[in-house]
């Protein structure tokens, strides 16, 4: 579903705050694959998102989304297979428009914008259902602006936004970061309905060891710009966070370096 | 006392007049302000131009109608430049207006082949003119109920839809598959396709097309959005009532100017006093949250 083929993606090149990101990075997911990505400060986690985003160009290397080469196709083009949440509570949705509306943007996805009205009454009954499945009570509050709503409501309507247009592959960049722990495992509680609902291809960045132990057919490890450690199966089911700090300090040769992962 | 009002009273047909007219420039300042999130100051040029454009063709014997749709479409295109400035080439979008601004400046002395050229209504056909001010009036509002209309559908489609999401989050409008290049383009141009629009009244309302009328346009247009709006927010957020309260706050403007004018103030001073109050009404918000934002927060935990 998803191939990234030897990517390459280097920071400010030739300065002194030159960072190499991505380091010749090779990931290939199957489809109805639910993999979580775990790392360390600065391993290109959410790097590896971003390129497979298409937020700007990759350096080397090529990127396949469902046997398509999306390499050089612009982000805007690309969002057609993809489903997005980020970090950011605050980048998913247009906080100045209705919840509504929101919606409505995101289930034209990939489709021609044109003068027909931006949302119709059909529509609406559907979000209404939609939203009441999430059990927040956004389902009575359809047209209010997205900015009255807390950070943990706003990534679930993110979330449903992805899901709408059945996207190809759905990417999570530490979706759950920004929320205090009981609403973060609502969220992930949330994300696991909608990704086994619609049957999506995922790949879920996280900073919590134990989310990525819980969540997910398989578990990758990044460090350094590329893959270091990939679990799945048998093996993934049965991992222990010691075990995951061992493999790491194996295959790295370091210490793992994530003060939130460790703490968390 | 008696005649003072009643002389006051009777220039004040003549603001509401003007009010409408820069009201229709206001609602292109809108569309890139507060809808798109960019400031815009090609508006000072295009405005002249939509002037000058719509003086020379009804000068060489169009009929005003044409002459007034071609106004538009010649700030549409003047909106796509300060586009292609800002999109394609990466200049931020207030130098990228200025740019453009500055180009109109040429262009329209070009156009007008010279600072100025009459429109004069008893020697051409136009649509409204000072010196008939009811019929103008009736013009003009029907003209802007047109455009509220037109502008509350438009906004309400996909398309006006996918603008409205740029302005408010670029990021989110791309991962939900919106060109905001384009959209951002389209904003541009619709924004002076109306502002240019509102010079092409205001030259047949003046009876002239004039290189300098523009100067300073841009703070007009901020300060009748942000007037309208502090008087409109309490109760209402209607999009058309927001469209509506441009045009309001413009209308406002003109009767306060007209006052001022009246009682016998400086009229060098009064694009100080415009600047002015635009400094205010942007400053107050600003300082609100730095101070107050604070207290607030204390207060909903207490509560």
């Amino acid at each position: 579903m998803l191939e990234i083929i030897n990517v390459t993606k280097v920071f400010s090149p030739g300065t002194i705050n030159e960072k190499v990101a991505l380091n010749g990075l090779d990931l290939k997911l199957e489809n109805g694959d639910f993999v979580t990505v775990i790392g360390g400060n600065g391993a290109g986690k959410s790097t590896m998102l971003n390129a497979v985003a298409g937020v700007w160009k990759v350096d080397a290397g090529s990127i396949l989304i469902d046997g398509i080469d999306v390499t050089n196709v612009p982000e805007h083009k690309r969002a057609k297979y993809l489903g997005r949440v980020f970090q950011d509570p605050l980048k998913g949705t247009a906080a100045d428009m209705q919840i509504e509306e929101n919606l409505a943007l995101a289930n034209r996805r990939g489709k021609r914008r044109t003068l027909k009205p931006g949302i119709n009454s059909a529509e609406r009954g559907q979000y209404k259902e939609l939203l009441s499945e999430l059990g927040l009570g956004l389902e009575d509050r359809l047209s209010e602006k997205v900015g009255l709503l807390s950070g943990g409501q706003r990534q679930a309507l993110t979330l449903l936004m992805a899901a709408l247009q059945s996207p190809k592959l759905l990417l999570l960049d530490e979706h759950t970061a920004a929320l205090d722990p009981k609403t973060a495992a609502k969220v992930l509680q949330i994300t696991d309905r909608i990704v086994s609902e619609n049957h999506l291809t995922t790949l879920m960045v996280t900073h919590n060891m134990r989310d990525a132990i819980e969540h997910g057919n398989r578990l990758v490890m990044m460090h350094e710009g590329r893959i270091i450690v990939d679990v799945k199966g048998e093996e993934k089911k049965s991992l222990t966070i010691e075990h995951l700090l061992d493999m790491f300090t194996k295959a790295s040769g370091n210490e793992f370096a994530n003060d939130r992962a460790l703490l968390s | 006392m008696a005649v003072f009002l009643t002389s006051l009273l009777g220039t004040l047909p003549g603001a509401v007049a003007q009010g409408l007219i820069w009201g229709i420039m206001a609602i292109g300042v809108y569309i890139t302000f507060r809808i798109l999130d960019l400031a815009d100051l090609t508006v000072d040029g295009s405005i002249c131009t939509g002037a000058a454009v719509c003086t020379i063709l009804v000068r060489s014997g169009m009929n005003i109608w044409p002459a007034i749709l071609i106004s538009f479409l010649v700030g549409m295109a003047a909106g796509c430049v300060t586009g292609f400035f800002h999109i394609s080439l990466g200049i931020p979008a207030i130098l990228a207006g200025i740019l453009t601004q500055l180009m109109l400046y040429s262009v329209n002395l070009k156009i007008l082949a010279g600072a100025n050229l009459a429109l004069s209504s008893r020697t051409y056909q136009v649509v409204i003119t000072s010196s008939r001010i009811p019929q103008a009036l009736l013009v003009l509002a029907v003209t802007m109920a047109i455009i509220v209309a037109v502008l509350y559908f438009f906004f309400g489609t996909e398309l006006g839809s996918a603008i409205r999401a740029t302005g408010s989050n670029p990021e989110m409008s791309r991962a939900q598959s919106i060109n905001t290049n384009i959209t951002k383009l389209l904003g541009f141009a619709l924004s002076n396709a109306f502002v240019a629009l509102s010079g092409a009244m205001l030259a047949q309302y003046q009876g002239s097309a004039d290189i300098n009328m523009g100067r300073g346009a841009i703070v007009i247009g901020l300060a009748s959005v942000i007037i309208g709006e502090a008087i409109f927010r309490k109760f209402s957020r209607n999009f058309a009532l927001k469209l509506l309260s441009v045009f309001v706050g413009a209308i406002i403007y003109y009767m306060v100017l007209q006052i001022v004018i009246f009682i016998g103030a400086d009229t060098d001073l009064l694009k100080m006093m415009s600047a002015f109050v635009v400094a205010v009404f942007l400053g107050v918000p600003y300082l609100k949250k730095q101070h107050f934002t604070k207290a607030k927060i204390g207060v909903n935990k207490n509560a």
